[in-house]
């Protein structure tokens, strides 16, 4: 018997009045994993392809990969590094479980990516299951399908945050960026804030000791370090380049950071592939790197004799901190940015700009990707309003009416 | 007198959860932000804002026959304001601290939206006593969603209750690790807004009329 009779057999059962119709969102989402939705447009006014929201969205996920292995790789890296400078491992189950595993010998990849996993595999699980209930119950009562939104959610949540972090801290921010920033307004489609950088933005203010600081970036006991963008911040590129670290080695991604953010060069590996496939809007990517070096441009033309960040060019702006994960993967998140293509120039810009003058002119925030990125998203529906109306002026003008 | 009682406990009960006027009329927003990171501050501007709320009431209806029409809102802002900082100076001599605290909050009661929306609402139209009870009940509906918001904030914000540690917490060597977000203003926004969906669970009538309906996800009946 094929999958397909087994599932057939199985369907009545998910119907209205049958045995298990509370649970028709979950036989849903297994049947549109293995088969294309069973309702099509009939009529012929539309465009028919293959491509749904779910393949879309676990291409996006997909495109995450190549950010998470190096991000896996890279906080073994430096906590070795670190080990081997003298701080210890983790006296906890991270602990236990990396010396179970692996060996810490820094030149080893296998260790190094073993260390990371310790931990990153963790968070996502956290991730996936806590998220995954929210969503799973909410489709239930609402009674509509699982949405596949959340794999690209759970991933870009997981890769955003400090190999550190409690998992407790995990669960809440993800029920907090599902429930509040998304299902509250209706579910997916409907959520004017990304809900992964809604989480996180509620653990940023809400654990600000775990989030943010010197302490956190590397999972070792006993070591401290700025990530590249505080040195920036207190003492300009110089700061940088003083600590040993190139344009070269935080392009690549051997820098201390979030878990998936340190990599620029693997993060445009995916993006690359994305906006190849028309997934993520290549015009508010480019948006974004447009706002971030006119304004990086400015900054470093009007100067300033006692703030460092002034001076920091475009292309160093470009690779330090989330900028690069937040362009290519947060930005662009279909439901939340402007749809219009003309406006797709405007928001982009606009996260550009402010996420520039977040990280040089506020003191409190070393890093404004995460803000920015939520600020243009409450923009968006006003830019395509705009967008929209002038298209409407221009016909009226042309056709005369 | 039985009908007049039923009508004392209508008026006094009612705002308490059927027709509360922040979770319902969405009222008096601003202040319920800013003052509900610790209890001992929010109990004090609970009771500022009934007292107020209900003299006012009280005394714009004494003179609500005698109020021109066109400058009745004038009128209004003057009852209110003398009230105003009647409060705000026994604040000051006899709880010092906590006036600091409020700073600017007390002062602005006068702008607070259940005030004058009670003195337009109610007082302009029924008799003195019946106004005063109004305003009592309408504080009462007012502190009851401040309290509850208090009490969240302050519990989780800062593990403490009335300034007493109820969760120790882990710079005290305990266990509880705070929740920052609690203590900032905005987060306010989140609790009262789960408290009204809590309240609209509980309370169906208040829901408003959905703005469209989803479709069904499968049309077909089990066979």
């Amino acid at each position: 018997m094929s999958l397909r009779n087994v599932l057939d057999k199985m369907e009545p059962h998910f119907h209205k009045g049958g045995k298990y119709e509370k649970w028709y969102a979950l036989y849903e989402a297994v049947d549109t994993i293995f088969y294309t939705p069973g309702q099509v447009t009939k009529s012929n006014a539309h465009v028919r392809d293959v491509i749904d929201l779910k393949r879309m969205m676990i291409m996006v996920w997909l495109c995450t990969f190549p950010a998470m292995f190096y991000g896996m790789y890279n906080v073994g890296n430096q906590a070795l590094t670190a080990i081997a400078g003298g701080a210890t491992l983790p006296a906890n189950w991270h602990g236990a479980l990396i010396s179970a595993l692996s060996g810490l010998s820094v030149d080893s990849t296998w260790d190094c990516f073993i260390y990371g996993a310790v931990y990153f595999i963790p968070v996502y699980a956290v991730t996936f299951i806590v998220g995954g209930f929210w969503e799973v119950l909410f489709a239930m009562k609402r009674g509509h399908e699982v949405n596949e939104g959340f794999f690209v959610t759970s991933v870009l949540f997981a890769l955003t945050l400090p190999p550190a972090v409690p998992l407790w801290q995990v669960a809440l921010g993800i029920s907090f960026g599902v429930v509040v920033a998304k299902e509250v307004f209706g579910g997916t489609g409907k959520n004017f804030l990304n809900p992964a950088l809604a989480g996180r933005a509620f653990l940023f203010f809400a654990y600000p000791a775990q989030m943010s600081g010197d302490a956190i970036w590397t999972a070792v006991d006993g070591f401290s370090g700025a990530t590249p963008l505080s040195l920036a911040a207190a003492g300009g590129v110089q700061a940088i380049t003083d600590a040993g670290i190139t344009w070269g080695n935080a392009f690549v991604g051997h820098i201390q950071g979030s878990m998936g953010e340190v990599s620029t060069l693997a993060i445009l590996i995916g993006g690359l592939f994305i906006m190849y496939a028309k997934i993520a809007a290549w015009r508010i990517v480019a948006g974004v790197f447009i706002g971030m070096t006119a304004m990086a441009t400015l900054f470093n033309l009007i100067g300033s004799d006692t703030n460092p960040m002034f001076a920091v060019p475009f292309y160093w702006h470009l690779v330090l901190g989330g900028f690069a994960f937040g362009m290519i993967f947060m930005a662009t998140d279909p439901v939340s940015a402007s749809m219009t293509n003309t406006g797709k120039w405007f928001f982009g810009a606009l996260i550009g700009v402010m996420c520039v003058l977040i990280r040089v002119v506020n003191p409190a925030f070393p890093e404004g990707m995460m803000l920015a990125i939520l600020f243009g998203n409450l923009f968006a529906p006003l830019i395509d309003y705009f967008v929209v109306q002038a298209n409407i002026k221009r016909r009226v003008l042309r056709n005369g009416c | 007198m039985s009908g007049m009682n039923a009508e004392v406990k209508e008026v006094l009960a009612k705002p308490i959860f059927r027709n509360n006027p922040i979770a319902l009329q969405i009222l008096g927003i601003c202040s319920a932000l800013a003052v509900t990171s610790n209890l001992k501050v929010t109990i004090v501007m609970c009771l500022a804002l009934t007292s107020v709320t209900a003299f006012s009431n009280l005394f714009v209806s004494m003179i609500r026959n005698y109020i021109p029409n066109s400058i009745r809102m004038i009128a209004q802002m003057v009852v209110i304001a003398s009230l105003v900082i009647v409060v705000d100076q026994i604040l000051r001599a006899y709880a010092y601290e906590i006036s600091k605290q409020l700073s600017v909050f007390v002062g602005l009661i006068i702008t607070n939206c259940i005030v004058m929306g009670r003195a337009e609402a109610y007082a302009m139209k029924n008799p003195p006593m019946m106004s005063f009870l109004d305003g009592i009940g309408n504080g009462l509906g007012y502190s009851a969603m401040l309290l509850s918001v208090g009490f969240i904030r302050e519990l989780f914000g800062s593990g403490s209750l009335f300034g007493f540690e109820i969760l120790p917490l882990v710079t005290n060597g305990g266990w509880y690790q705070s929740n920052g977000l609690l203590l900032l203003p905005p987060s306010a926004f989140f609790v009262i807004g789960m408290l009204i969906w809590a309240l609209r669970t509980w309370k169906k009538d208040q829901v408003e009329a959905a703005e469209f309906k989803l479709a069904p996800n499968s049309k077909k009946e089990a066979i």
